[in-house]
């Protein structure tokens, strides 16, 4: 039962990527069938030639056709003007030409779209999958599954598909002309097409174990090679040259002895393959020839039937390949549905864009993730709109948490407390909306591999030079960044320069105060920032978004102690609350922090 | 990435003649047996023009036996033959690809850190993976495709010729005509190709990043566009791909064309031959129509080619490349070099270092780090050598272990110059743990044995113990036989670092290097860190690079590193009452470490 509605879901998700490229995978199938009708016409050309223009044989051939050649003034008159039968030739190549240019470019663009959809389906989808599916899967796995899985997917549906339509259809349309021919010879000339059919798709059945095995030694191989390049610290600091050559020769034989291996399988398949279309060559030609004496059989109907024969003898060897592989493809549409399969973040249905400017209140707050203890505790409180609140934790604390859930990148579950903004509960606003009007700072910002520019402008692709600026100027960037060559055109990341720590956390600032939002959050995102730098984007910070709730996460007292209200976290549990002058002198954590941050030097000594 | 097509000779196959020498003999009899059998598919058509001018023509079958005999011999010689060479093949493909990896990876064991700091792992990978079995492909299946295909073009036309010479030239004007064809085919062929690696290869760093910035993406709300973005992209790839096939439809289309002008050109002028000999009349169409056939393949394949020659510039670049740091003839012959150790002409290392007038400049550095640096590290001083992210707090390890030579001056080891002995005897004497501790694929047990491959049971748990990583690898599933993943990722990082520690230990190295581990491990094993690296830098010569401050109060000398400089040094106190920079640096981190001690 459980099977079938997976089956069905598969089915759907094919149906669903195939949307937009099923008229011209249709075009392509209409194409090559006028292709392959084409095709079978030369020979039939060739042989009202060589039979009745030559020959002068009565010839059958279909009603309207005989209509044409008597138009024209008879078989003997072609015989006599044999440029009208070339002239054919070229007729027909011309419709051949087309309908060829036509299904190559139907067929690549039925492609190309089908691999776009598959592409920005996936795309869309991941962008909208849940975070914590992000933090349990990993980056590698998925890079594979949206790359070669997508090729083996669209190779099976435009290449292996359309091959298998186009060889069937040939299959019936040369059996037509043939039988229309000779009965007999056509049937000799097709039992053995089934055996070839059936030999090849055996040795590939069988064969495919050893193809696996090729390829792990390979990925083996090629694992050795990366951890080699990677570890060249290790390995120059231990000596290990001479140990790591030989490891890498073992593998490199061993691989290299697999697939010679598999090349003589291969060969010996090959050959045995040639063997068995040569002899059913033979047994047309001799049984032709044998036709033609008995005059049950023309000339040129023999040298047709030869022409089709040919025609087939490749593909029917392909075919068997071609079935025995699309097994693959069903691994591949597995590993595809695996991520389409996974729930994206869904808003409530009655979920609405909130006012976003109002007071920020965790009630009763507890949380764990998945297969984890237990990380937030009972956290309750009050943030009133404008103000600022100050986090002080530990590592492991659980203030990035807080920082998540209030971003919904985590969601809370009803009976885990609530977080209101404005007396809405957040799982009440929309995600999207909720997301623009908070503005987070990572401690680890992501930059992307694009100029400065559109890394600070990111939220709108047309924000103009002159807003980034400002907002790179509060961040205290601006004077880095123009002194680049190429200013803020500099390409960040591998084909760019590569930022320090605290340029990608000023980088990231300042692409968050671009967004004129009501929520500011700093997750310990002034760490790599020097003292007088942080209390610099601080001032430029209160400047521009007075406004603005802020909630500032750190462990350093003098970015907290500005703060209309500061939280003590302490494994989970807010263990002291108030403001900077309230708490420094409470006798607690707070307190021991704020003594041991400003009374270093004597300590020191 | 950026692709140079400087045009080699013969698709630059002269550069990796001399790694063919080994398979000379196997290529020979590859393209001997391949001129054979293409012989052979130019025989068999003419069994065709027997049976029609014979056995139709006469009405006869009195040589039917022998004929039959002859087809399946002729069968069976080329099935042996294509046997033997198609195996051939397979193995020069392997054998090459071999050669040249193995070649490609001992080169790389020798060459220097600015080589790999210059290149990225995955560049250099792909040269040792993909390039060598581009260049296997190109020198045997390549190879014999083509030798196939030529001949068999040669054989048909001389066939033509032979069997009527005149109509053989009139099927023959067609040829010129298809080679101004793929002159201009051939060139936006490529250019269009290429294009599409570009967008492909942006493509997927686009999902790299739309899957690595999961968070970020998330947290600015800027989902729909990224999506536009890579839909733009994804755009982009679908007009180049239907433009590419516009470009090789409109090809094939115009090679069918000029098949059926042949076909036509036969029948118009020479259907008079079918009176006489319907068999050679119909041998003729066939030869005529498919001697394009090895044309079309030969434009497919062109661009390919041409591919396959930035592959092997690439290649033989990485072969060329010279180690900045090399031994010296002298001291190879003396001490031998990295493969072969004569280890009985090693001295026993006694831990002295000395930097004399040292300056230097990282080869694709603009200016000096190091300016007339002197300074003398006797056996068992502790080094400690403080900077922030980035400052350069490595240069003064990378010359001591000679990853990098000084531009002037001189870095002596128990006050010989560094560059007198070889560099497997340094390295062999120094132990290195890492910041980002790298393990190698296998068992716990296989990497500590990297550090001593003769040490016993009893000598790994030894230097387990003195780490105090007894109890973790314990814990572990099977001990010391665990698997520890590809690069140690089965471990955590914390695990992996106590490992690399062991591994040291078990080396016994007279002079340890410490990169001080900043990856964030919780608590507890940061103080096991701290502990084991305390224990293991006991009489010896230890150079720590150290990122948390509290951890170098100890050491005997202290290097301040900003900028790339040493900008002061001296003994912890010294520089604290200086108030000078490694004051501020202090001052900050003690901050730091204060507030973290006090909320754990």
């Amino acid at each position: 039962m459980k099977d079938k509605t997976e089956r069905n879901a598969k089915l759907n998700l094919l149906l669903r990527f195939l949307r937009g490229s099923k008229r011209y995978f249709a075009l392509s199938v209409l194409a090559a069938t006028v292709t392959a009708f084409a095709d079978m016409i030369n020979p039939q050309i060739i042989r009202a030639a060589v039979d009745c223009a030559i020959g002068g044989q009565e010839g059958e051939f279909p009603q309207f056709v005989m209509n044409l050649v008597d138009k024209i003034g008879g078989f003997a008159y072609l015989g006599q003007n044999m440029w009208i039968m070339a002239l054919a030739v070229i007729v027909v190549a011309a419709f051949q030409v087309l309908s060829q240019y036509a299904f190559r470019v139907f067929n690549t663009k039925a492609a190309e779209t089908l691999v776009k959809s598959m592409r920005d389906q996936l795309y869309s989808h991941i962008a909208r999958l849940p975070f914590a599916w992000h933090m349990g899967n990993k980056t590698g796995d998925i890079i594979q599954r949206c790359t070669s899985d997508i090729d083996t997917m669209k190779n099976f549906l435009s290449e292996q598909l359309t091959a298998i339509f186009r060889i069937v259809i040939m299959l019936v349309l040369s059996a037509i002309f043939m039988l229309s021919m000779h009965p007999v010879l056509t049937l000799i000339a097709w039992i053995p097409m089934p055996f070839i059919v059936a030999y090849s798709f055996v040795f590939h059945k069988k064969i495919h174990d050893g193809f696996t095995d090729c390829d792990e030694n390979e990925g083996k191989l090629s694992a050795m090679a990366q951890e080699n390049l990677t570890g060249v610290r290790v390995v120059r600091a231990f000596g290990l040259e001479r140990a790591e050559v030989d490891k890498f020769q073992k593998q490199n034989d061993h691989y290299t002895k697999l697939w010679e291996k598999m090349g003589k399988v291969l060969s010996r398949f090959w050959c045995t393959a040639d063997i068995l279309s040569g002899l059913q060559v033979l047994l047309i030609v001799v049984f032709g020839a044998v036709f033609c004496v008995r005059e049950s059989l023309l000339p040129g109907e023999y040298i047709a039937f030869i022409s089709y024969n040919s025609m087939l003898i490749w593909p029917i060897r392909q075919l068997g390949r071609m079935i025995s592989e699309m097994s693959k493809a069903g691994v591949s549409i597995d590993r595809v549905f695996y991520i389409m399969n996974s729930p994206a973040e869904k808003d409530e249905e009655d979920a609405f864009n909130a006012p976003m400017d109002g007071d920020i209140c965790f009630e009763h707050v507890n949380f764990a993730y998945e297969n984890s203890p237990q990380m937030l505790y009972d956290i309750h409180f009050t943030m009133k709109a404008g103000t600022t609140l100050g986090i002080l934790g530990g590592t492991g604390s659980g203030k990035s948490t807080m920082m998540l859930l209030l971003d919904k990148l985590y969601l809370l579950k009803p009976e885990d407390g609530r977080i209101t903004i404005g007396g809405t509960d957040i799982n009440k606003i929309r995600t999207e909306h909720l997301r623009k009007n908070i503005g987070m700072v990572l401690q680890e910002p992501f930059l992307f591999s694009r100029t400065i520019r559109e890394n600070i402008g990111i939220s709108s692709p047309d924000m103009e030079l002159e807003k980034i600026r400002e907002a790179a100027k509060a961040a205290a960037l601006d004077e880095t960044v123009t002194a680049f060559a190429q200013g803020y055109d500099t390409m960040v990341g591998e084909r760019g320069v590569t930022l320090s720590g605290g340029q990608k956390q000023r980088a990231a600032i300042a692409r968050t105060l671009t967004q004129d939002v009501p929520i500011l959050i700093f997750d310990d995102s002034l760490s790599a920032v020097d003292a007088e730098t942080d209390a610099k984007i601080r001032n430029a910070i209160s400047q521009r978004f007075g406004k603005a709730s802020v909630i500032l996460v750190s462990h350093r007292i003098t970015t907290l102690s500005a703060a209309d209200k500061i939280i003590v976290l302490d494994r989970g549990r807010i263990v002291e609350e108030g403001s900077h002058d309230q708490l420094k002198a409470a006798g607690g954590i707070y307190q021991k922090i704020y003594e041991a941050q400003t009374g270093t030097g004597e300590e020191a000594e | 990435m950026k692709e140079k097509t400087t045009h080699l000779k013969f698709f630059g196959i002269g550069k990796i003649l001399p790694f063919l020498k080994k398979v000379r003999g196997m290529i020979l009899c590859m393209v001997g047996l391949g001129l054979v059998s293409s012989g052979v598919d130019i025989i068999l058509p003419m069994f065709q023009r027997y049976a029609l001018n014979h056995f139709i023509g006469e009405k006869t079958f009195d040589t039917i036996v022998i004929f039959i005999v002859l087809y399946v011999l002729t069968l069976l010689i080329a099935a042996v033959v294509n046997y033997i060479s198609c195996a051939q093949a397979t193995i020069v493909e392997m054998r090459v690809s071999r050669e040249l990896r193995q070649r490609g990876f001992d080169h790389l064991q020798t060459l220097s850190f600015s080589y790999f700091n210059q290149n990225s792992v995955g560049y250099i990978h792909a040269r040792l993976m993909s390039d060598t079995a581009r260049i296997g492909t190109l020198v045997s299946w390549s190879l014999i495709d083509c030798v196939w295909r030529i001949s068999y073009l040669v054989g048909a036309i001389g066939m033509m010729l032979y069997l009527n010479a005149r109509l053989a030239l009139m099927v023959l004007t067609v040829l010129p005509l298809l080679v101004v064809l793929f002159a201009l085919f051939q060139k936006k062929l490529i250019t269009v190709n290429r294009e599409i690696r570009e967008i492909n290869a942006k493509i997927t760093g686009n999902f790299n990043e739309g899957i690595t910035g999961a968070k970020t993406i998330k947290s600015l709300a800027v989902e729909q566009e990224m999506e536009d973005r890579f839909c733009a992209e994804t755009a982009n790839m679908r007009a180049a791909t239907v433009r590419a096939s516009r470009l090789r439809g409109l090809f094939a289309g115009t090679m069918t064309f000029a098949s059926s002008v042949a076909l036509a050109i036969v029948l118009w002028k020479g259907g008079y031959i079918a009176q006489e000999e319907i068999g050679t009349f119909s041998v003729f169409m066939s030869y005529a129509q498919g001697m394009m056939e090895p044309l079309r393949w030969l434009v497919d394949v062109a661009s390919d080619l041409i591919t396959t020659q930035v592959n092997i510039e690439r290649f033989t670049n990485l072969l060329a490349v010279r180690s900045d740091v090399e031994d010296s003839p002298e001291v190879v012959a003396k001490y031998g070099d990295s493969f072969h150790p004569i280890k009985e002409n090693w001295e026993p290392i006694k831990g002295d270092i000395e930097f004399r007038d040292v300056t230097f400049r990282y080869p694709d550095g603009e200016e000096n780090v190091l300016e007339h640096f002197s300074l003398k590290i006797p056996f068992g001083t502790h080094l400690a050598i403080v900077g922030e992210t980035g400052a350069g707090k490595s240069t003064l390890v990378n010359l001591v272990c000679r990853f990098y030579e000084p531009t002037e001056g001189k870095v002596l080891i128990d006050g010989a110059d560094a560059r007198d002995r070889s560099q497997l005897w340094l390295h062999s004497s120094i132990g290195y743990v890492l910041q980002t501790p790298h393990l190698f694929s296998g068992t716990v047990r296989e990497n500590l044995l990297m550090g001593n491959p003769e040490a016993t049971e009893e000598q790994l748990w030894d230097a387990l113990r003195v780490i105090s990583a007894e109890e973790m690898v314990k814990r572990l599933e099977k001990g010391l036989d665990t698997d520890v993943g590809e690069g140690g990722d089965l471990l955590s990082t914390g695990e992996k670092q106590l490992i690399s520690f062991a591994r040291a230990v078990l080396a016994d190295p007279k002079i340890l290097i410490l990169d001080e581990a900043t990856a964030s491990v919780d608590t507890l094993t940061e103080a096991k860190i701290q502990a084991a690296m305390e224990s293991i830098t006991q009489g010896r010569t230890s150079l720590m690079i150290a990122h948390r401050l509290s951890t170098v109060r100890n050491a005997d000398v202290i290097l301040v590193v900003k900028d790339g400089k040493i900008v002061e040094q001296g003994n912890h106190k010294e520089l604290l009452r200086k108030k000078g920079y490694y004051h501020a640096l202090y001052t900050r981190q003690y901050e730091d470490e204060a507030t973290a001690r006090i909320l754990s």
